[in-house]
């Protein structure tokens, strides 16, 4: 009886008449046995429930990780490009959408004006006022400003749904969980989505995948209703973003790959052209886009796509009438010639005519990284615009890194055409994130996509293994009778040694990147993405915070204490916060449409005063701002900023040149910086300063300072910026200033922040000539 | 040059004056005027001590108090109180009713205030009375421009002479300045000085309307913080909360600031360069006050502190930058109270008991606005304020309202701390009207959820006759019919189990019988699922959707069956071997075979169903 009393009682059920052994784990077994019964039964309706609640797990932890800035500082608007906006969202909500449309704001860009209405994005703005009016609606009485603040992590939460039925659509739910959950969290994307980031990728990265999918949801089913829809989802992103060129091209060369490969298909016919020809004409309702569609250079790609696919459908056709094969290809040699050489010669005449603009410098610049910096300066002199360091990939995408190249096995081990669309978009978007920082959020969602195919197929491969082997061996140890034979069944079935220990170690391999990868990213999101640097935060000596509040304190006080029409000049990264919280005119902002007029202000910032009072004159200028961080050690002022004034001055105008600033090929401002930058040798006179209206840098007797460099140290001399250093010891550069005593003849200090961050100067009027 | 342009007006009223005859109000004497004026802050406070005397045959019942219209403009505060104590207990009268007052006869360039008294004064019966009356924008800074190294200077003019329509027997002014520099002040006859104070007088017996013009020309470092306008909204909650926000638009209204503002200087000698900046404003908000906050337009204001203590809550707020003479700010302060403390009731009725000015030291408003935002559904509402303000009503539209709260707009022009006393908003409200807004939330997520339901329950397609429609419904009844057919297999399933059950029984306690009677409800349930069984399979066989998904469910079927008949042959070479009383080797050897095609084919059919499942 040795065999049955081995029996284990799992196989007892609860009517069983015989007297039960009355020992608590039995219950307990029974007990799971019954609710696995119960849950065998829904299994579906089961994995449904879990895959749901993951999603709005998912859904709120993307939106709360975003809140750190929120919470570390308030509800407030970050950085540069929001402030502007914000300022046009509050504009809609205030004067209504045809105002809005029709709007020319004469406070920036002093005295040209810009016409805002047809040069932005409206689908930002339209998006906030939209959530604002519905909120409103439903007696929400919510501020604008929250609504901005919150926009893009709410985008954010959508883009992982978007992400979960992309990665659902092209490879499984489980890569789709997979890839919602690496979205929420990636670096990459959070960078400009936190709270506060109200700006056009917040809202564009979600369109950008949105249109993605859909077109791929098309393409695979060859249904109008997607292509329709892929071709809503690409009018929103147009309004939203300029990236939006990134798809008009990503799209056309996915087909053309699919052409290639022999993969045409009537779905692709369909769902290009209803997405083409809706798309662009929808997209040309935006103004600023206009009929860029059918005129651009960066876009005759897809309408070349668009004429091949017509070429393609009628050669399928009378490849379908003929049946001779000879007479076919004579057909087709001949047919493919025509096309090829009425495109080009079209091109080519379109080219010629002008009736097709070339390519703009911001496109060339990203397929020829060094193009921007030989010819666009103001485009290169951006941060964000600059070639990618390897340190902020393994940054922003930590793990990704390294699973994105795993993906990207497993789509080609598996292709179809919604691996090939994710691959060649993982491909380029990968390059481009490598021209420029800024570009990493387009690859994002594609990295994160492939990643998550290579996390789900992998998990799912090991855990398949560990579940075959572990129901074999639980079978086999349920119905033990001659439990050694099975056993050494289920021995013989393992081709490999240690395969489920192996597995195992593996799972928790994957369990402990994940991990590490979500900490990651928490820390990253917390320690580096969420300052809004408009209020810089520091750790005081005895571990305190300390805030900074200097560029709201200055913009308030432009507000509060200065004339309603005063023309405020600064570098023209502040221009959009001047206009937005300063409330005053502006000369230049970030909207750099006009690269003479910021050439000007770049020229007058790198003369001596005599010089660029005239060019304040001329520009009716009534305040200069100038941002300086020597007490504070502010590193991003505008003396670092100085050589791409000059250089952006020089491009305009041949009289700046960036080797009179400079020692050595070195830029310096203590006493051994280039003779033009400061005074050195003697006192300043003003007698002198008329006398010699225009110095030669070779003259050595008598200099004066160029304006910047006055207009950041005026009076800095004379401050003990920190013990143990000489008076007017710059902080951020760590050296004593070369030239202490500065006296301003044409202007007046009118503020200058707590911390000394921003200065504000008055000009005078001229002088009495009597 | 505005102060003596002021001057001249000042002595042409006086000429006017020495021309009529105040024969009329001639009957009241003064015989004694005690006069202090405090100078140390920007709100100058006159406290008179008169004693009046009735010297005429009639009973007087009121007494008039006269200001140069010049200076009336600037009153912002009068009261007069009794004053009964023989200077011992000086609190000890109650306010007097006070009225504007027009006599004829005189010139409409002076003011007159009418006090009635308690009871009317008979012949040669006296009393006195204190009048506190407090004057902004009195003190007018001279020189009007300065540079952030000069000191502010103020110039303050008035009368040495106590002005009234009525002799004054014995007088005396004394002028309190802050503890700082002065300038110049006209001496008169009998002018004393005594460190910061000034004395003029006594002077006796002066006829009604005498005039003795006196300009004091002072340094003060005092900031001039004035509110042009502030608007508090007090928003109740009958959730038990009072939520205070106040806007302010503050100006610096000293002598404005001329040339540069130098950081520097203002770092290193705060003292001398910028002494007379507004640095900080200290606001004392009432005890238990929470959630307070303090930003502007921008964004918040990081420079402010707090303290609590039970009598009260201390708020010392810093603008943005320090504001020098003529510079300007705006700012918002919130925080919310305990309801409690706040919200009383009275005969069926509510009442808010709130303070009216502003909680802010030494803040002159120009322009207040109070608006009392009373909970939605509120009705009857009535206010009482112990001076006169202008009073209106709107509706503001917040969260989840629907048609609006009522709001209570109070307005008020040159208010000053002395205007901090309690007003009363009273209200009726039903207390289950508070429900009505998360009902609300209630009802809009239970309709979203309804909704929901409905629709995914509800046929939306447009054509009822379209081939994918019928396809569709074909392919639903088909999903039915195969998840008929798992639900018996599975049943089946566990009458296995039940089977292998009574074996375990059968090894334990040997019943044999017992094991029959089980085998004996086995095979007929089998009968009767196969029976169960046929008509969904045929229907399938039939069905043209079916055929992708009928050969894994024919194999299912069919695996069961094997896999019954198997169990089935186990049991009976069992039960068979028990009769027999076969044990142990023999047994295991006999059953051997069955069990592991049992185990292969429960495997088996374990993979199929999941398979199935899945679709």
């Amino acid at each position: 009886m040795a065999v049955t009393k081995t029996e284990p009682i799992n196989g007892s059920t609860t009517k069983s008449s015989a007297p039960p052994l009355p020992s608590m784990p039995l219950k307990s077994d029974l007990l799971s046995i019954l609710s696995l019964k119960s849950l065998r039964l829904k299994t579906k309706q089961q994995e449904l429930l879990i895959r749901v609640s993951i999603l709005c797990l998912v859904y709120v932890l993307a939106f709360i990780t975003r809140l750190f800035s929120v919470l570390r500082y308030e509800s407030m608007i970050h950085e540069f490009d929001p402030y502007f906006n914000y300022r046009t969202t509050l504009f809609l909500t205030q004067k209504g959408f045809y105002e809005f449309w029709n709007w020319f704001d004469s406070e920036s860009w002093y005295p040209l004006g810009r016409i805002i209405g047809g040069t932005l994005y409206p689908g930002l703005m339209v998006t906030a006022a939209m959530m604002y009016w519905g909120l409103r609606f439903l007696r929400f009485a919510v501020h604008i400003r929250e609504v901005c603040v919150l926009t893009a992590p709410f985008f954010a939460s959508n883009t992982t749904l978007v992400a979960y039925f992309f990665g659902k659509e092209i490879w499984d739910t489980g890569a789709g969980l997979v890839a919602a959950v690496l979205i929420a969290i990636c670096p990459g994307y959070i960078s400009r989505s936190v709270a506060g980031s109200y700006d056009n990728e917040g809202v564009a990265i979600f369109a950008l995948l949105l249109t993605f999918y859909l077109f791929v949801k098309a393409v695979n089913t060859g249904s109008l209703a997607w292509g329709l829809a892929s071709a809503f989802g690409y009018f929103y992103m147009v309004s939203a973003w300029g990236g939006y060129v990134f798809i008009i091209n990503l799209i056309p060369l996915y087909v053309l790959a699919l052409l290639i490969t022999g993969r045409y298909s009537m779905r692709l016919y369909v769902a290009y052209n209803c997405m083409y020809v809706l798309g662009m004409l929808l997209a040309m309702q935006i103004r600023f886009v206009g009929f860029q569609h059918v005129q651009s250079g960066e876009h005759m790609a897809a309408m070349g796509v668009f004429f091949l696919m017509q070429v393609f459908y009628f050669l399928d056709w009378v490849k379908h009438l003929l049946n001779d094969k000879k007479l076919f290809e004579a057909f087709l040699r001949i047919t493919v010639t025509c096309a090829v050489g009425v495109g080009s010669i079209a091109l080519g005449v379109g080219t010629a005519s002008g009736y097709i603009s070339p390519w703009s410098g911001r496109f060339y610049s990203l397929l020829d990284p060094t193009y921007a910096k030989d010819h666009i300066p103001i485009i290169a002199s951006v941060s964000e615009h600059q070639p990618t360091a390897w340190s902020s990939f393994m940054f922003d995408f930590h793990i990704l890194l390294f699973l994105f190249p795993a993906g990207l096995y497993f789509c080609f081990k598996r292709l179809s055409d919604a691996t090939i669309f994710i691959v060649m978009y993982g491909l380029t978007s990968m390059y481009f994130a490598g021209v420029m920082v800024r570009l990493i959020l387009v690859a994002t969602p594609a990295v994160c996509l492939i990643s998550a195919i290579a996390v789900s197929a992998t998990i799912k491969n090991l855990t398949m293994l560990l579940r075959t082997k572990s129901k074999v061996s639980q079978t086999g140890s349920t119905k033990g009778t001659g439990g050694g034979k099975t056993s050494s069944k289920a021995m013989l079935d393992q081709s490999q040694p240690f395969q489920r220990n192996g597995a195992i170690a593996l799972l928790f391999g994957a369990f402990y990147l994940l991990s590490r990868y979500a900490i990651h990213c928490t820390w990253v999101t917390s320690e580096a993405y969420s300052s809004p640097s408009i209020v810089l935060a520091a750790r005081g000596a005895h571990g305190n915070r300390v805030i900074f509040d200097d560029y709201r304190e200055a913009y308030y006080w432009l507000r509060q204490n200065t004339p309603p029409d005063a023309k405020v000049m600064s570098w023209w990264d502040y221009g959009y916060q001047i206009t937005a919280m300063g409330n005053r005119t502006v000369i230049v902002d970030n909207n750099t449409w006009n690269n003479t007029h910021i050439a000007t202000v770049g020229r007058a910032m790198s003369s001596y005063e005599d010089e660029a009072y005239e060019i304040m004159r001329s520009l009716d200028v009534d305040y200069v701002l100038v941002v300086f961080g020597g007490v504070t050690g502010y590193s991003s002022d505008d003396i670092n900023k100085f050589l791409w004034m000059v250089r952006i001055g020089g491009g305009v105008f041949p009289v700046i040149k960036e080797p009179d600033y400079l020692v050595n090929g070195e830029y310096r401002v203590d006493k051994g910086a280039a003779p033009k930058m400061l005074n050195c040798l003697m006192i300043w006179n003003s007698d002198l300063v008329t006398s010699y209206p225009h110095q030669n840098h070779n003259d050595l007797r008598t200099y004066k300072s160029i304006w910047m460099y006055k207009l950041s140290y005026y009076r800095f001399g004379e401050l003990m910026t920190e013990y143990g250093k000489p008076p007017g010891y710059d902080r951020a550069r760590g050296v004593e200033i070369g030239n202490k005593d500065i006296k301003l003849e044409h202007l007046e200090e009118a503020f200058t922040t707590s911390n000394w961050i921003v200065r504000i100067y008055k000009v005078k009027p001229p002088n009495n000539r009597w | 040059m505005g102060f003596r342009f002021d001057l001249l007006l000042l002595f042409t009223t006086l000429v006017l004056l020495s021309t009529i005859t105040p024969t009329v109000l001639s009957d009241v004497i003064l015989s004694k005027v005690d006069r202090r004026i405090d100078l140390t802050s920007q709100i100058v406070r006159v406290t008179s001590t008169l004693k009046v005397e009735n010297a005429g045959p009639d009973p007087v019942s009121e007494v008039l108090l006269t200001f140069p219209e010049i200076q009336a403009k600037d009153l912002a505060y009068l009261t007069a109180t009794l004053n009964e104590g023989k200077g011992k207990v000086k609190k000890s009268g109650s306010n007097l009713l006070i009225n504007v007052a027009k006599p004829e006869e005189l010139p409409p360039s002076l003011i007159f205030h009418s006090v009635s008294l308690p009871k009317a004064l008979g012949e040669g019966d006296s009393l006195t009375i204190d009048v506190l009356a407090v004057f902004t924008h009195a003190l007018r800074p001279f020189p009007e421009e300065i540079t952030q190294a000069d000191i502010q200077l103020v110039l303050f003019q008035d009368t040495a002479h106590y002005l009234s329509p009525y002799a004054v027997k014995v007088q005396s002014l004394t002028v309190k300045l802050p503890k700082a520099r002065i300038e110049t002040y006209t001496k008169l006859e009998n002018t004393n000085i005594h460190g910061s104070d000034i004395k003029y007088g006594p002077y006796e017996n002066l006829p009604p309307f005498s005039y003795a013009p006196i300009a004091v020309h002072f340094e003060t470092n005092q900031p001039f913080a004035v509110a042009q306008e502030l608007v508090r909204e007090i928003e109740i909650s009958h959730w038990g909360n009072v939520q205070v926000t106040e806007h302010y638009n503050v100006v610096h209204q000293g002598a404005k600031s001329k040339g540069e503002f130098s950081r520097l200087d203002f770092q290193a000698r705060p003292h001398l360069r910028g002494a007379s900046a507004l640095r900080n404003l200290v606001a004392k908000l009432p005890p238990r006050a929470h959630s307070i906050y303090y930003r502007d337009e921008i964004g918040n204001i990081s420079t402010s502190n707090v303290w609590g203590d039970p009598k009260k809550t201390e708020l010392v707020i810093e603008p943005r930058y320090p504001l020098f003479g003529g510079w300007r700010t705006t700012f918002t302060i919130g925080y919310g109270l305990p309801l409690q403390d706040f919200l009383f009731g009275l005969e069926g009725k509510r009442f808010l008991n709130f303070s009216f000015g502003s909680p802010i030291n030494d803040l002159v408003t120009d322009n207040l606005i109070v608006k009392v935002v009373l909970p939605e559904g509120s009705n009857d509402i009535s206010i009482s304020t112990p001076f006169p303000v202008k009073q209106g009503q709107e509706t503001k539209i917040s969260h989840l309202d629907v048609a609006g709260r009522p709001v209570v707009v109070l307005e008020k022009t040159n208010v000053v701390p002395e205007h901090n006393q309690y007003f009363q908003v009273y209200y009726r409200f039903n207390k289950l009207s508070m429900l009505r807004e998360p009902f609300m939330l209630i009802s809009g997520f239970f309709i979203l959820f309804v909704s929901c339901i409905v629709y995914m329950h509800v046929d939306m397609s447009i054509s009822k006759s379209s081939a994918s429609y019928l396809a569709k419904l074909q392919w639903d009844e088909v999903r039915a019919t195969i998840q008929q057919v798992v639900s018996i297999i599975n049943q089946c399933l566990s009458k296995h189990e039940r089977l292998e059950a009574s074996l375990h029984d059968l090894s334990r306690t040997g019943d044999v019988q017992a094991c029959k009677t089980a085998r004996k409800t086995a095979d007929s349930l089998f009968k009767e699922y196969s029976k169960e069984l046929k008509p969904l399979l045929s229907f399938l066989q039939s069905s043209p959707q079916a055929t992708q998904i009928l050969p894994k469910v024919e194999e299912l079927v069919a695996k069961e069956k094997e896999l019954q008949e198997r169990l089935i042959a186990k049991h009976s070479t069992i039960v068979d071997c028990y009769e027999k009383k076969i044990g142990g080797r023999e047994l295991e050897n006999r059953v051997a075979s069955h069990q592991q095609k049992v185990v292969a084919l429960k495997q088996e059919v374990d993979d199929l169903l999941d398979y199935i499942e899945e679709i």
